[in-house]
């Protein structure tokens, strides 16, 4: 049984008013104070899931006009609210009940710390007396959830819930920003509380380094003069520090190549001459080539992950290294850095950008020129290897769907994905011009990501055409959100890629398990079509490959409902060029 | 390489589970590990021996400042220090041995803490080098039980 305490204002107010007392006008509820927080952070939207602890808050909520949604599993509300930050760039706010709501929010919660993605993950937790009882729908989520964010708190004092909750804030989108959880007992929630005025936050234990060393900008940019074969390789953190505008300006004066990381898609545009689009696992050929050939190697918010890297003592041999990066733990972990340079991405390219501009004795035209060899020879290894796939008739293959969404939508689409080949196929063939139109779950790799991510992008931009690059497997992860966009009226557009199996896994056991597809293939999966009816929902089929693009087109046009297409695609296709794991990334299995 | 590291961190609940999960979670090695508060009673400091070489420490101590709670971190081991650990040792003392523990403890500045008829509890600070060397010279007279704080460490002051 669970057993729910009232302590709402309402009811304080009648005791105090029995008592013949004057309520304590200053002081107001937990509950409140917790809603003024967050219309002082300025949240408009909030995913959630209630319980018996934190019902005060949804009570307080309802009064509110901030969009309360109720999801359907609390890693849809996690991963929601992390779709919703990834778009807009806002932290974005989830509100878990203690216990089983507390950590079903983990793996969301382990997701946007692996990518830095700013949220505000509030837990309820049951009174303060009860706790380390192992009372009813307990767990210490702060224990539990201490490695997998930026900072977590338990507020164990009601007069410590404002400043906690405007420090958590602060926390997760300040620096390199991460997921702070907040565990909030019943009765705190209940206390009377004081509401101070806001100050600036100042942390004894927490300054961000944001801006770039000048001995060091310029160390870096006369490294560039020396260089003859340059390379830009681009993070995250370039997306998260909005920084495209500044990347897009170096790279266009000084004419140096780009490629990005899967987090990177869309920190430089994806149609610009010099990108070769991305690199590492499923990068590019001449993305990996000219990695490993370059002799300078400007990492702008980036973390050398082994994705990237494969086997370390094959990855730039010969580069010098320059990495921007906000956090001084990327720097030298696993690639001994030349010239670091610990700041905001954003600034630091300003910062460079002022540095050419100011020195007249540099030409940029012959320092553009300088480097013309070399991109010839980049120019070389895209036309010997380019991104491509072969046509099977009317069999449709996964890459031509991305082509063909990519086509039709312009290239302007918010895209969300799941994890395994969809993900690959979508990274390598949509081609994004924008930050922020490219959702995924780069670091922990998570299915189930992508139709919570989109219905949470969709409530920040709800003009937009939101679609989930989905696999058949990862999609049966978080279908159960099929049910919140439609009651929030968030049409998304999920399409299958549907080969019925786990076919990233499928494809390893493939090259490198002689085929035994041990534990791979789909034996039941749902009929996709009546399942989006049973949601309310649209669903359209394509079983060949004449149908793509009838069924895109009519998927486009429905504005109304949430649209399913299910692609029957080439179940056995492979995503190339693929660098085996821990292998060099210049020895690639190709198309 | 052995480094002794300092660190000062808020006295909040979980500070200390920060730093310990940080080492566990990143296959980072803890020698021995110390934390009292200090002359602020919202601060703690630590002293925490790990092993690795230069690189390791460098993340080492990088991430362990990147922790909220972590106000500094030093390696006093760059420069001269001078580290302290106390030992108590329970010691078999019987009529034939007792003179021979005592001289033993009395070598080493030792104290005798705790007296039973047949063993003696001796107390013993020093840095780890003659904590090592007493246990090893105790040893064939026969120790029961060993309890050692771990290493504490400061720095010295500069010499002008
Ligand atoms: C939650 C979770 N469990 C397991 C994995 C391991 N995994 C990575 S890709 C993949 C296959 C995904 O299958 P599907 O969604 O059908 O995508 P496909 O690769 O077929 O496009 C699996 C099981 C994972 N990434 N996430
Ligand atoms: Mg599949």
């Amino acid at each position: 049984m669970n057993y729910i305490f009232r302590t709402n204002s309402h009811i304080f107010t009648e005791k105090y008013q029995k008592q013949g007392k004057d309520y304590p006008m200053s002081k107001i509820t937990g509950a409140q104070a917790f809603i003024q927080c967050l219309q002082e952070e300025g949240v408009d939207t909030i995913f959630g899931f209630p319980g018996g602890v934190i019902i005060d808050l949804y009570d307080e909520l309802a009064n509110t006009s901030i969009k309360n949604l109720l999801v359907r599993h609390e890693q849809g509300a996690v991963h929601a609210a992390d779709g919703y930050a990834r778009a807009s760039g806002k932290t974005g706010v989830a509100l878990l009940t203690s216990g089983p709501g507390a950590t079903n929010g983990v793996t969301g919660i382990a997701t946007a710390y692996m990518d830095s993605i700013p949220l505000v993950v509030f837990t309820g937790q049951v009174p303060r007396a009860l706790i380390g009882n192992d009372a009813f729908q307990e767990v210490d989520i702060v224990g539990i959830t201490r490695p997998c964010t930026k900072h977590n708190y338990l507020v164990s004092d009601p007069e410590d819930l404002v400043p906690t909750i405007r420090e958590a804030f602060y926390l997760a989108s300040s620096g390199r920003p991460g997921p702070i959880l907040v565990d909030l007992p019943k009765d705190v929630i209940g206390s009377l509380v004081d509401f101070p005025e806001r100050q600036e936050i100042r942390m004894r234990t927490y300054q961000p380094n944001m801006e770039p060393h000048p001995g060091q900008i310029a160390k870096a940019c006369q490294a560039f003069a020396q260089a003859q074969r340059p390379v830009f390789y681009v993070g995250g953190g370039v997306i998260l520090s909005n920084a495209s505008e500044e990347l897009t300006e170096l790279a266009e004066k000084t004419q140096i190549p780009v490629t990005m990381t899967l987090m990177g898609l869309g920190g430089f545009p994806g149609t610009n001459p010099l990108s070769t689009g991305m690199l590492g696992m499923h990068g590019s050929y001449a993305s990996n080539m000219m990695v490993a050939k370059s002799d300078l190697l400007i990492a702008v918010g980036a973390r050398f992950d082994d994705r990237i890297t494969g086997r370390l003592d094959k990855f730039a041999p010969d580069a010098k290294v320059i990495h921007i990066d906000i956090d001084p733990t990327s720097i030298s972990k696993n690639v001994e850095v030349d010239i670091p340079i610990v700041a905001d991405c954003k600034q630091a390219l300003t910062a460079m950008n002022a540095w050419f501009n100011s020195q007249q004795d540099i030409d940029m035209t012959a320092l553009a020129e300088q480097y013309q060899p070399w991109r010839d020879q980049v120019n070389e290894w895209n036309d010997k290897h380019p991104l491509s796939y072969t046509e099977e008739g009317d069999i449709i293959k996964p890459q031509y769907v991305i082509e063909t969404i990519n086509r039709l939508t312009g290239g302007d689409a918010i895209i969300s994905t799941e994890v395994g080949q969809n993900q690959m196929w979508a990274a390598q063939f949509y081609k994004f011009n924008k930050p922020r139109h490219w959702l995924s779950s780069g670091g922990l790799g998570t299915m189930g990501f992508g139709l919570p991510a989109a219905i949470g992008a969709k409530m920040a931009f709800p003009d937009a055409t939101v679609i989930d690059i989905a696999g058949d497997g990862s999609i049966q992860m978080n279908i159960q959100e099929l049910a919140t966009a439609k009651q929030y009226n968030t049409p998304v557009k999920v399409a299958i890629l549907n080969n019925n199996y786990l076919g990233m896994v499928r494809q390893w056991q493939e090259l490198f398990y002689d085929k035994r597809y041990a534990g791979t293939v789909m034996e039941v999966t749902p009929d996709f079509v009546e399942l989006a009816k049973a949601y309310g929902a649209a669903g359209l089929r394509a079983k060949t490959k004449s149908d793509v693009e009838p069924v895109i087109k009519e998927a486009l046009a429905i504005n109304d409902r949430v649209v399913i297409m299910d692609f029957a695609i080439k179940r056995e296709e492979c995503v190339f060029p693929m660098v085996p794991a821990g292998g060099a990334t210049t020895e690639m299995l190709l198309v | 390489m052995k480094h002794t590291l300092s660190v000062l961190l808020q006295n909040k609940p979980g500070a200390l589970s920060r730093v310990t999960g940080l080492f566990s979670g990143r296959g980072f090695n803890i020698e021995s590990l110390c934390v009292a508060e200090t002359l602020d009673p919202k601060v703690s400091c630590m002293t925490l021996v790990t092993k690795g070489n230069n690189a390791i420490i460098e993340q080492v101590t990088k991430q362990l400042h990147k922790l909220i709670d972590v106000i500094k971190v030093s390696d006093i081991s760059d420069s001269e220090y001078v580290e302290r650990e106390m030992v108590l040792i329970r010691v078999k003392a019987e009529a034939q041995t007792r003179a021979e523990v005592l001289r033993v403890i009395d070598i080493f500045r030792g104290k005798v803490v705790d007296v039973s008829p047949n063993s003696y509890a001796v107390e013993i600070t020093g840095p780890e080098s003659k904590i090592k060397a007493v246990i090893d010279l105790l040893r064939p007279i026969g120790i029961k039980e060993v309890i050692r704080t771990g290493t504490i460490a400061m720095a010295r002051a500069p010499k002008k």
